[in-house]
């Protein structure tokens, strides 16, 4: 079982657009430190879960391992090819490795591609087989993801689909050239509750059958413990806390964890709620606060805290947290 | 007598393709201080069963038959007037998108002075602003940012600002639609406590109106399930959770995932909610149902008693 | 390369589309409506040869500047002509500039409007550069500048309308692009390994035509007025050919006179034919923008 992805020193800044009058008096740039430094690797075979909530990077970094979007800085070494610094051609070919699920099914599919020749698109961009052989595996793909008999299907346009099935046919889409590699941003964040579970069921088959190794970007707790094996918690650019999911949700070590944890809604009303409630809200990544990125609102802060920057050590075995006073 | 009643109400969209029900004969009830949870998926009719209550549905929808009446007013028939003199003072409604639902020119203690003012003219507006900058302060929010914009507020604190907009005027009722969605998971909770702390200090009756069973769980009395544009069940919390009825509700609640359930196996319903322009016969959800017999496939169920719920089932249904 | 025919599909998908024209609301009557109006005249031009009374062209016909009769139920113009069969025929002319200048638009506008926004950078700012300057001058004082250098003509009316109206294709076709390109279909498209050239022309394009059509048939009825103006101030065509433009001239001349029929009729189709592409440029806006539908 080795790596499949090795991420070290990432870091992704985004320019910040400033108005005119802000150019003219002031030459300094200001950026949005998106990803800030972070190295992590995922297992083959494995599934990571990347959770934080907005402005945490989590979805940049997702787009990162697929090179979607350039890094400022860093590696990201795929099966011992570092794709930060792939480009052209050869990073066209090299992305039949790795695909993407994104979070909103209808915006996903070009509205005026019928959903078969959407799938088929894939196989005819990367040179795959002949014009039959991509119909056939196209329409196999279909069925493959619940989608039969695919007659009903194959020329159909996405707005005459639901929300889980248009999700399906991104999710065939991305399965077609059969990567070994798949992020999943938000998968079923915006399909119908109760369709998810089966979006899911259907991503955990295929992982199986086709022998994938998923990273599933989410801010749904829940979910991401229903469905990974690792999680690598996020907040502000920084990976604060990372391990087996019955650790980290189990035994968390980062009063962010806690916070999260202890926030999310539980549907059952007699569970008892004891809430870990940070001070204020999640400040600007343009201007990250010093040292360590949560101490202005950690209830268990100190001096030292807004003075250095925490680093990700193991705790506990396998289980890596980025604080100075974990909650052991 | 109950501070809100909805009798049989039927609000239609008249679209280029046919009439759509999406609110068809609910019937429901509020008392004073009590919390309601209407939960449903998309397309349910909640959000238009809120907009209902105070009048505001938007066309081409249309409020066609039935009766709705908040503290003795006639909401579907009384006069214009009356029905702007309800909204705000009467009721507080909060809308779904925060970042839409706030003037992006006009500072927060104008949206403040301006909804206070059309209430009641003679406030003046220092006083106005007076009352808001206690909301605020009220709300976890330094009383000082009442001259601020819109986009200087983060996405809870505007939400924030929308409940204090919604509470100012000191109404009985707060109707909340997805006041959550957008937001993160701790702001998200945040919102919930205050709503929750706010229901205590002010003796709110409150309607939540959302697709997360979760929030549900925390802060409601009782939950109205709805599908399809009717209820399916209601009851209170703890009988819902425990045992819920309809076969719809089981499968919902079977479909959340609980961090806390340790080995949890999530369920799903198979197909789509039904096109409601060409509706199915019988139980609008007889095609994804389990247990769907005969009977399902032909009539449509009624909304009955069974102990202390009501269920719209006819496994329930003995006659 | 993809072994697709989008634009082949997206011709196949129109004659349905019309089919439930009228199930899509006002926008769909408004559409039809025009394009009725449009078919109706352009049949009536096309068949004019069999229809006209007289030979459009033909003088002294009929005494000259008679009204209205059984005769001549147009009446005549100074020249001894036929007004019934030159209104019949005077639309083949407009009819040709309009097409002539949207095709040229549309030949020219959009590859540089798609090619430009796509690429960005230095491309896309020397395009929008040379477009907003022509942007800027008014249509019609621009029309007529080039039409006074290029010389009389069908083909060079046509063109002096078309340098005037592909600015507006650029930049509709460049605010969809720009739009379209961080739409996640378009990423998708990258993630798939496309070239820059499917994403555009599989991806983006057939996404943006519906925007160009609309556009078209708004310079269509344009051109027409456009084409009528620049005949109006003497720059359009020999004055045998049948044309409606010509009869708005001399039309307006002899109105003083109190020969009302010259103008009015010769007038009216132009101003129908125009508003019959109006309508249709604008329920297909309508129809088109992307609205969210319960």
């Amino acid at each position: 079982m080795g790596n499949i992805l090795e991420v070290t020193n990432l870091i992704k800044y985004f320019p910040v657009e400033k108005s005119f009058l802000d150019k003219l008096l002031t030459s300094q740039k200001s950026y949005v430190h998106a990803v800030d430094d972070i190295s992590f690797s995922i297992n083959r075979g494995d599934i990571l879960g990347l959770v934080g909530e907005s402005g945490s990077g989590k979805s940049t970094t997702g787009r990162l391992c697929l090179k979607l979007t350039e890094p400022t800085s860093g590696s990201i070494v795929f099966e011992g090819v570092d794709i930060a610094k792939l480009r052209g051609e050869k990073l066209r070919r090299f992305r039949r490795n790795m695909q993407m699920v994104f979070q909103d099914p209808t915006a996903s599919l070009s509205p005026r591609i019928r959903v078969g020749d959407a799938i088929k698109h894939a196989l005819s961009f990367q040179g795959v087989g002949t014009p039959t052989q991509r119909t056939e595996r196209t329409r196999a793909m279909l069925e493959r993801v619940g989608l039969e008999p695919w007659t009903n299907f194959y020329d159909r346009f996405p707005h005459e689909l639901s929300g889980g099935q248009r999700q399906r046919v991104v999710i065939a889409r991305a399965l077609v050239l059969n990567p070994k590699f798949v992020v999943a941003d938000e998968p079923i964040a915006m399909v119908d509750v109760s369709v998810r579970a089966q979006i899911l069921e259907l991503m955990l088959e295929l992982k199986k059958e086709f022998d994938l190794t998923y990273l599933f970007i989410t801010h749904d707790l829940a979910m991401a413990n229903y469905v990974c094996q690792s999680i690598a918690i996020m907040y502000l650019g920084k990976i604060v806390e990372t391990g087996p999911k019955e650790e980290v949700f189990g035994k968390p070590l980062h009063p962010y964890t806690l916070a999260l944890l202890s926030s999310i809604p539980v549907p059952d009303p007699k569970a008892e709620l004891k809430r870990i409630m940070p001070r204020g809200e999640i400040p600007s990544p343009i201007n990250p606060p010093s040292g360590c990125r949560f101490h202005p609102r950690c209830p268990y802060a100190q001096a030292i805290c807004a003075e250095r920057e925490p680093q990700l050590e193991e705790l506990r075995p396998n289980h890596q947290a980025a604080c100075f006073f974990p909650r052991m | 007598m109950p501070l809100l009643d909805i009798q049989s109400l039927v609000v239609e969209y008249h679209t280029v393709r046919a009439n759509v029900k999406a609110v068809d004969r609910v019937s429901l009830s509020m008392e004073k201080g009590r919390t309601l949870g209407l939960v449903g998926e998309s397309g349910c009719g909640k959000s238009t069963l809120g907009l209902s209550t105070v009048r505001l549905v938007p066309p081409p929808g249309k409020i066609v038959r039935g009766h709705i009446t908040l503290d003795g007013i006639d909401v579907v028939n009384c006069p214009d007037e009356e029905i702007r003199r309800v909204r705000g003072k009467r009721v507080g409604y909060i809308f779904q998108d925060p970042m839409t639902s706030l003037n992006p020119v006009k500072k927060i203690g104008d949206h403040f002075v301006e909804i206070i003012q059309t209430h009641e003219p003679e406030v003046t507006e220092e006083d106005a602003l007076k009352r808001g900058k206690d909301m605020l302060e009220r709300l976890g929010i330094l009383p000082e940012r009442i001259g601020d914009f819109p986009h200087q507020f983060s996405g809870g604190m505007r939400q924030r600002v929308m409940i204090g907009l919604a509470l100012v005027l000191g109404p009985d009722l707060l109707i909340a639609d997805e006041p959550t969605t957008s937001l993160d998971v701790i702001v998200e909770a945040q919102i919930i406590e205050l709503l929750k702390e706010l229901k205590e200090s002010l003796g709110l009756t409150l309607i939540l109106i959302t697709h997360n069973i979760g929030i549900v769980a925390e802060t409601a009395d009782r939950v109205a399930v709805m599908y399809a544009g009717r209820i399916a069940e209601l009851g209170e919390t703890y009988s819902l959770f425990e045992k819920p009825l309809h076969p719809y509700t089981q499968a919902l609640l079977n479909s959340v995932p609980n961090i806390t359930k340790k080995g949890q196996v999530l369920s799903w319903i198979p197909g789509a909610p039904p096109d409601l322009a060409e509706p199915p016969v019988g139980c609008l959800y007889h095609p994804r149902c389990a247990y769907a017999f005969d009977r399902c496939k032909k009539e449509e169920p009624l909304l009955l008693r069974h102990d202390d719920s009501e269920v719209a089932c006819h496994l329930y249904d003995k006659r | 390369m993809s072994d697709e025919r989008p634009k082949g599909r997206i011709v196949v998908q129109l004659f349905p589309a019309l089919k439930d024209l009228t199930r899509r609301g006002l926008a769909g009557w408004v559409i039809l409506a025009g394009a009725t109006v449009v078919s109706l005249i352009a049949i009536m031009t096309v068949i004019s040869p069999w229809i006209s009374p007289y030979n459009p062209i033909d003088i002294n016909v009929g005494p000259i500047l008679s009204p209205p009769s059984s005769q001549h139920p147009l009446g005549t113009n100074h020249l001894g002509q036929d007004m019934l069969s030159r209104v019949y025929s005077g639309g083949a002319i407009m009819f040709q500039v309009a097409i002539l200048s949207v095709t040229v638009c549309i030949v020219v506008g959009v590859p540089i409007g798609l090619f430009a926004s796509y690429t960005g950078g230095y491309t896309d700012k020397v395009a929008s550069l040379v477009m907003d300057s022509i942007y800027a001058f008014p249509g019609l004082v621009l029309a007529i500048a080039i039409a006074a250098m290029l010389g009389p003509g069908v083909v060079n009316m046509a063109l002096s309308i078309a340098v005037v109206y592909v600015p507006s294709y650029f930049r509709i076709i460049r605010s969809q692009v720009l739009t379209i390109k961080e739409l996640p279909y378009a990423e998708a498209a990258r993630m798939m390994g496309a070239t820059g050239r499917s994403t555009l022309f599989s991806y983006i394009l057939p996404n943006v035509i519906p925007s160009i059509v609309a556009v078209a048939t708004i310079n269509f009825a344009d051109a027409i007025l456009t084409a009528a103006g620049l005949t109006f101030v003497g720059l359009g065509l020999p004055i045998s050919t049948p044309d409606w433009g010509w009869d708005l001239t001399y039309g307006r001349r002899l109105l003083t006179s109190g020969t009302w029929w010259v103008i009015t009729f010769p007038g009216l189709m132009v101003v129908l034919l125009a508003l019959g592409f109006t309508l249709m440029g604008e329920g297909l806006s309508e129809l088109f923008n992307p609205r969210l539908q319960r």
